[in-house]
């Protein structure tokens, strides 16, 4: 692998300006909003991996979440594994969920629109067996103690959170930088951008594409240990809900699919328009509904997202000076 | 305590089948929009809760019944459906199909979040003065609303099945399904063809808005419920089949229904998102695999 100086000196920059945030930023408020836009920003990679750069969209990517979720803190409150072990297997049954649900609908030959809708099915049913059977609480949910401290992976200050959520968005890039540099990851762009031929070219499709939600689930899982952890509550429709499957591919989609920081560059966007939002009227919904046209232009005019924009621009400039 | 069960089963397929017939009023709609455009609407549940606000406050404040608001309702869905593909979706989309349903996904946030904030998160019901009269089968008291509903439903769907048989504009739509280019070639505006079978797609859930109604409630995440059920339908009865959306809704009317009585009412949703994942995944064509 290798990276150019400009990129290094950029990363390297990025990664001490973000380990230092929480000693300028002193306002709880703000590091936990920070927060709250690196997680989603993770989130959105996990979806980015099999929807930026596989092509193939998912519509339950929940999910993963909530099974991680549900497995960390089963594991947690019946017998007494501390998370920081459960997190390992909460990534390990995201990861092995990912392989069912890929396997049937891949080998199946399911694609676009058919893909998108049977993993929305997958999430509505695992949302209605949590709701129905015993070890998952149930519609009462679980609660969890609040217990700070490093091997419960709960802290006493957001900034335990804030650096949890940190380690998080940093594995999540270091994955898509691995990606973007990897055979494995030009056989991924290969399939999104002609699965066809990809295959005729030799390509184990099938095999990518459980590879690729595999990879999203083991990402989502983690993601729900956090979660959980954060919050110390889960139940079904948390766990399973149909709006953060819609977040993960709203800020990948609004940053630019299939790029790096893609969906950091989206999280920071619609969260700091939400904030917006909630500082001229404060209704729920009103940030919502500007998602909703954010996600129609973008989806219509800019389809390579923000990133996208700011990539034009710059070859535009390098033409320029040629 | 299996033979107290079984006894239930008759009314079970019953209510199974009135509930069947509105299913299959939402999945009509979808699956013809499927036939023809070849698109998936996400935003089918969305307008589905629309038309049954737009219901509501008719009833609230014009005080005009529901099943006779069906005559306002449904032309309204059309001139909804028709504009929001010509002016909208229609000009947004081309190029890859989940672009589109990404565009529905976006129509339908903002118009679940417009319910929101207009009407509030509170769950609405009407009560009619016949609400509670019902005939009486010996074994099932059917309520006067699920009856109509029915009758109205079927009325519907026969009315759209003459219009796609026996009309120009059936036949028009029709070709536009098989060859858009060959309509396009002996003068059939194909642009409008496609506004106007979206439009029908929405009449009909204004239609069916109104007939939910009086036996459901209306919030505005109602559509979220309907619309599984809907997909479930349509790649039950095979995309852009409209006899397969009629044999779908009863089919999985029943199966809430009997479902619900077998699993009980939380574990028996199981089965609708169950078929659907089993469907897609042994046999995407569907059971009755014709086209529109």
């Amino acid at each position: 692998m290798t990276f150019s100086l400009k990129t290094v000196l950029l990363i390297l920059f990025g990664l001490f300006s973000a380990a230092l945030a929480p000693v300028v930023i002193s306002s709880k408020f703000q590091l936990d909003v920070l927060t709250l836009i690196f997680f989603t920003a993770y989130i959105g990679q996990s979806w980015n991996i099999l929807g930026g750069y596989a092509g193939q969209f998912s519509f339950g990517g929940v999910m993963f979440f909530g099974t991680g979720a549900y497995t960390s803190s089963i594991l947690l409150t019946s017998f007494g594994v501390p998370p920081i072990i459960g997190i390992f297997a909460a990534i390990f049954m995201g990861a092995f969920l990912g392989l069912i649900v890929g396997y049937l609908s891949f080998r199946s030959g399911l694609r676009g629109s058919y893909f998108a809708l049977i993993t929305l099915a997958f999430a509505e049913l695992l949302r209605v067996l949590a709701n129905s059977v015993e070890f998952t609480g149930g519609g009462v949910g679980l609660f969890l103690t609040y217990a700070p401290g490093l091997h419960n992976l709960q802290f006493n200050s957001p900034t335990g959170f804030y650096y949890f959520s940190l380690v998080l968005l940093v594995i999540s890039l270091a994955i898509a930088m691995w990606l973007e540099r990897s055979r494995f990851g030009a056989q991924l762009v290969a399939i999104r951008e002609n699965e066809d031929a990809a295959e005729a070219l030799g390509i184990d499709t099938l095999k990518c594409k459980v590879y690729a939600i595999m990879i999203m689930g083991g990402m989502g899982g983690a993601a729900g240990t956090f979660y959980a952890q954060k919050y110390l509550y889960i139940d079904p429709p948390i766990s399973y809900s149909i709006a953060l499957s819609v977040e993960m591919l709203l800020v990948t989609i609004v940053g630019g699919m299939g790029t790096v920081f893609g969906p950091l560059v989206g999280s920071f966007f619609l969260h700091t328009v939400n904030e917006f939002a909630r500082h001229f009227i404060d209704t729920p919904g009103v940030s919502l509904i500007v998602y909703g046209f954010i996600l129609i232009l973008i989806i219509s005019f800019l389809p390579n997202g923000l990133v996208g924009l700011f990539r034009k621009k710059r070859k535009k400039k390098d033409d320029n000076d040629a | 305590m299996f033979l107290e069960v079984l006894s239930l089963f008759p009314a079970g397929i019953i209510n199974g089948l009135m509930f069947g017939a509105i299913y299959a009023l939402v999945a009509l709609g979808l699956t013809l929009i499927y036939g023809v455009l070849h698109i998936i609407n996400f935003a089918h549940g969305a307008m589905l809760m629309l038309a049954m606000y737009m219901a509501y406050f008719l009833f609230k404040i014009l005080n005009i019944d529901p099943y006779v608001a069906i005559l306002i309702v449904t032309p309204a869905g059309f001139v909804f459906g028709y504009t929001i593909y010509r002016w909208g979706i229609g000009k947004l989309s081309g190029g890859r199909d989940q672009n589109i349903l990404l565009i529905t996904l976006g129509l339908s946030i903002i118009l679940e979040n417009s319910a929101l904030v207009f009407f509030t998160g509170d769950q609405q019901t009407i009560s009619l003065a016949y609400s509670y009269e019902a005939f009486d089968l010996g074994f099932l008291y059917l309520s006067y609303p699920k009856v109509i509903s029915f009758v109205a439903s079927l009325a519907i769907c026969l009315l759209l099945w003459m219009l796609m048989t026996l009309t120009d504009l059936g036949k028009a739509i029709r070709a536009v399904a098989k060859q858009r280019e060959g309509a396009r070639l002996v003068g059939i505006d194909v642009e409008h063809v496609f506004a106007v079978t979206f439009g029908i797609g929405v009449a009909c859930l204004g239609a069916a808005g109104c007939m939910l109604l009086p036996i459901f409630y209306v919030d505005p995440y109602t559509g979220n419920i309907f619309v599984i059920v809907a997909f479930t339908i349509v790649v039950l009865g095979g995309m852009g089949s409209i006899v397969g959306a009629l044999l779908g809704g009863f089919i999985i009317g029943i199966t809430e229904s009997v479902g619900g009585l077998i699993l009980g009412e939380s574990l028996g949703q199981v089965g609708i998102s169950l078929i659907f994942i089993l469907i897609l995944i042994f046999r995407p064509t569907g059971i009755f695999g014709s086209k529109v």
